[in-house]
């Protein structure tokens, strides 16, 4: 009983990739394939979702992942609308289900939900009207499955297919909705060896069941990869309990051009952005002729697109 | 008041009775068990026949949200629910608002409480002021007041000297304490078990050590001091592992699970229901299965329900915002019973867990059926099914992660004191 | 139901016979998916076109998507020329409601702005919907409404037409 699909089996929500079966995946990535050229063309839009409308409502800021979601529904023709939601402690939690049956009662027929908590957008999605379709724009550390699904897309540009590819997933998987979403996307997709690297501090409790390799030194855990994902620290956990000091991360877990080099020679290095230069990465990486971090942002429109169009259609059946 | 229960299977762990038999009560007592007394007559016959009554159920945590929350439930409700349930007394933790820690609070509740039908209440007193952890309560004042013992509730000291001291002081007096062990720094900021679990869904965990270093913590200080320590709310294999070994060594030492955790595990987390954040959080299924286990070879000494309304906008919020707890005096017995049922234990060794064994814990009469006993009596029917909806709970918390859920096993009767306090209507 | 349907070869054969005088040196081709691109690949051949054949998916401009959804296999477009001021040849299988024509130059107009379209259909089989009519037509047919045309390749190569 899976609250994203339908009983037909088709996607009703995008909440996770945790448990959506590998051929909505594939269904995802070739749909974004034919939405790539869109953002070439005189006129960037196609009509698709005419009349139709979308609310970002981000109850956590972020202007990146908001931009190119408003991106991808402006290119598909559908009206959005933008709001953030600071979460103050009085207002939380009945906030949450009143702005959502306001603006159902504006005839929304989307919501791209971001929130602090995990589980937040399934929370949402529970409660809507069964026309209205809710994507995860990133809960808590639970899931940010559309950036999972760009990270998918990217690697099937480069690398073609899946099963034969090792892939490492470096840093704060601890705290990472990301790097939940990378997982499950790539295990479904059937990479057969995904490996996470960190300090203890950073790595969750049983991450072994998720179908991973963990690895504590980059030496060992970079070897052999086609792909090497770098997960962003985020500023707070820099100091204190879980790391003494982003100098010492960096020396130990940053990718610098001699780390990149126990990889495979063609591997690509993938970052889901705002990066730390200095921190978890070297510049000389991220720019590097191995870095594909430009390409997954244009990506990720498409891919956007694709979900959007794919949940969009068909409802009124 | 004399009632004649006629015709009902009787159980009664304490006095080890299993028979089908009458039970004739007056005055508040049980005057004989069989046949009737000299002289008897009924003003009320209950025609048990096909029904088990046994002692009325003592509920060692049973939040009745007075004073402070009667937005979540009321003194009526709650009481009403408990009788219900076939409750007949409940200890009611201190973490009102403001908390149990005053004399005049534990006598207010008492009187509010001697007032309504319902339940024999039994005020747990705060530990510290105010609960928070710093200044020890005159619990000698408390007691007089009707604090059978004392406890932190779920906010466990954060300072090891105060919890030293407050075990030295009660010792001194042979008061009982209460503890739900928990250290404070291993659990902050966790909203479920710290495993794969919660790691899947990104929820901040709780890791089991947290109950078992503060539980080597308790038990240290217990052996130290002498305090006669009450283990609240159990929730993993290693705690219950290191309660039998301390037991083993002669330290007198009891405890408790919540009839949640008989059932539930972290397994169940998976679709994010507020329902089940609960407190200590449903740990793995090897620690489910231990505590199964552990009530059946009586190394857990009592099931409570650790009942817990809370109101509906509290858990209608993302799971790790919520207000945790779950409302379950309604489900105390059928939750028993399907314990017993599925790991084939009779009947008599799960009431007992519900019965008598708390009754020794709160040390309060009742718990059995002895002639001359207070007439404390549950009346249930063991094959009755029917499904946890709002409409079939009397609690004003509606929060149970059983919801459309069915049970087995209904009140039909709860004589409390001699007197029929709740009467299934519908049969 | 009519006993056979005529040969595709010859039918494209006079379609590009008629559309031969009329092609100007910067005519494009442009099939609509995916009948259309089979046609539109032997129009390309046999006029001998210097300019790259394109090809359309209207699948993001269909009318009826909120009611039947995204079509599972969506194929991207692909125009490799400039369309701005050129004059394009539209051609496609079957011509029934006009509504897959009209989704074809609505995309064809976000690429830019050509100067003239025309429109070249195998079979013309009636029912419109839209006043839209083809400039060049190998069959007119009159299929009654319950009835489908269809065009299809065989592993060969060779097109066929049937009715279902």
């Amino acid at each position: 009983m899976n609250p994203q699909l339908t009983a037909d089996g088709r996607l009703r929500h995008l909440l996770t990739l945790d448990g959506l079966p590998r051929a909505i995946l594939t269904q995802i990535l070739d749909t974004a394939e034919s939405f790539m050229d869109v953002g070439e063309r005189e006129v960037k839009k196609v009509p698709l979702l005419r009349g139709k409308s979308i609310f970002n409502l981000f109850f956590e800021p972020s202007t990146r992942t908001r931009t190119t979601f408003e991106i991808a529904a402006k290119r598909l023709s559908a009206d959005v609308v933008n709001l953030n939601i600071a979460t103050s402690s009085q207002t939380k939690g009945e906030a949450i289900l009143d702005t959502v049956d306001n603006l159902a009662a504006m005839h929304a027929d989307m919501f791209v939900v971001r929130h602090s908590q995990s589980g937040a957008a399934h929370f949402i999605a529970r409660h809507v009207a069964p026309h209205i379709s809710v994507i995860n724009a990133g809960d808590g550390r639970h899931a940010h499955p559309t950036q999972g699904l760009l990270d998918m897309f990217t690697i099937r540009r480069f690398k073609g297919e899946f099963h034969n590819l090792t892939v490492a997933i470096v840093g704060d998987v601890l705290h990472s909705r990301v790097a939940r979403s990378q997982i499950h996307a790539l295990t479904t997709l059937g990479v057969p060896e995904v490996r996470v690297i960190g300090p203890k501090t950073l790595l969750p409790t049983g991450v072994e069941q998720m179908g991973v390799k963990v690895f504590h030194t980059m030496e060992a855990g970079l070897a052999g990869c086609d792909v090497v994902i770098m997960l962003r620290l985020q500023s707070e956990r820099m100091k204190g309990a879980l790391l003494p000091s982003a100098q010492e991360y960096f020396k130990f877990f940053g990718l610098t051009p001699e780390k990149l080099a126990l990889a495979k020679p063609d591997a690509i290095v993938m970052h889901p952005g705002p990066m730390n230069r200095g921190v978890e990465i070297d510049s000389e990486v991220a720019d590097g002729p191995q870095s594909v971090i430009l390409p997954q942002v244009t990506y990720g429109i498409a891919v956007r697109m694709a979900v959007m169009a794919l949940l969009a259609g068909g409802t009124t059946a | 008041m004399k009632i004649h229960i006629k015709n009902g299977r009787v159980i009664d762990p304490m006095n080890v009775r299993d028979e089908v038999t009458n039970v004739f009560v007056a005055a508040g007592k049980i005057v004989a068990i069989g046949h009737a007394p000299a002289d008897f007559h009924a003003n009320r016959t209950i025609d048990a026949t096909g029904l088990v009554v046994c002692p009325g159920l003592v509920d060692l945590s049973v939040r009745l949200r007075e004073p402070g929350f009667e937005y979540r439930a009321t003194l009526e409700s709650e009481m009403l629910a408990a009788a219900a349930g076939g409750v007949t007394s409940l200890a009611c933790p201190p973490d009102t608002d403001p908390p149990l820690d005053e004399p005049g609070l534990v006598e207010m509740l008492k009187f509010r409480a001697r007032n309504l039908p319902g339940p024999r209440v039994y005020p747990i007193g705060a530990m510290t002021q105010k609960l928070e952890g710093k200044m020890l309560t005159e619990m000698a004042e408390l007691t007089e007041a009707g604090c059978r013992a004392f406890t932190q509730a779920d906010a466990p000291p954060t300072d090891t000297q105060v919890l030293l001291r407050a075990m030295e002081y009660a010792s001194t007096f042979d008061f009982s304490l209460w503890l739900r062990p928990q250290d404070v720094s291993l659990a902050r900021g966790g909203v479920a078990h710290d495993g794969a679990v919660a790691s899947r869904l990104g929820l901040p965990g709780i890791p089991a050590l947290a109950e078992t270093v503060a539980l080597a913590t308790i038990l240290q200080l217990a052996r130290e001091t002498g305090a006669r320590i009450h283990l609240a709310r159990l929730s993993t294999r290693e705690s219950i592992a290191m309660v039998r070994a301390a037991k083993a060594q002669g330290l007198a030492v009891t405890c408790d699970v919540a009839s949640t955790h008989v059932h539930l595990s972290e397994n169940d987390l998976i679709s994010f229901d507020s329902h089940l954040h609960l407190v200590p959080p449903l740990r793995s299924l090897r620690d489910r299965d231990a505590i199964r286990e552990a009530l059946r070879d009586g190394s857990i000494d009592a099931l409570c329900s650790d009942h817990t309304p809370v109101d509906e906008d509290e858990k209608q919020v993302p799971f790790g915002e919520s207000a945790p707890g779950a409302s379950g005096v309604e489900l105390l017995l059928p939750l028993t019973l399907k314990w017993a049922r599925e790991m084939g234990v009779p009947l008599m060794q799960a009431i007992d867990l519900i019965s008598w064994k708390p009754a020794q814990i709160l040390g309060v009469p009742g718990g059995n059926l002895a002639v001359g006993s207070c007439a404390d009596i549950c009346i249930f029917d063991e094959t009755a099914e029917w499904v946890v909806t709002p409409k079939a709970l009397a609690s004003q918390g509606n929060n149970t992660p059983f919801l459309n859920h069915p049970m087995q096993g209904r009140v039909r009767y709860t004589v409390i004191d001699g007197h029929i306090d709740f009467e299934s209507l519908r049969f | 139901m009519p006993a056979s349907l005529p040969d595709v070869d010859p039918l494209i054969a006079r379609l590009a016979t008629t559309i031969a005088p009329t092609l100007t040196p910067d005519t494009v081709i442009v099939g609509i998916h995916t009948g259309g691109v089979w046609v539109a690949e032997r129009l390309h051949a046999m006029l001998h076109c210097a300019l790259p054949l394109g090809m359309l998916d209207i699948s993001f401009y269909r009318d009826d998507f909120s009611r039947i959804g995204l079509h599972p296999q969506v194929k991207p477009s692909n125009l490799p020329f400039d369309l701005e001021g050129r004059a394009i040849l539209l051609v496609d299988d079957v011509l029934h409601s006009g509504r897959t024509v009209r989704a074809a130059m609505n995309e064809l107009f976000d690429y830019g702005r050509p100067a003239s379209i025309r429109l070249a259909v195998l079979v013309d089989r009636g029912g419109h919907e839209l006043p839209i009519r083809p400039d060049f037509t190998g069959l007119t047919l009159t299929v009654p409404a319950h009835q489908n045309i269809n065009l299809s390749r065989l592993d060969d190569g060779h097109l066929t037409l049937s009715l279902a």
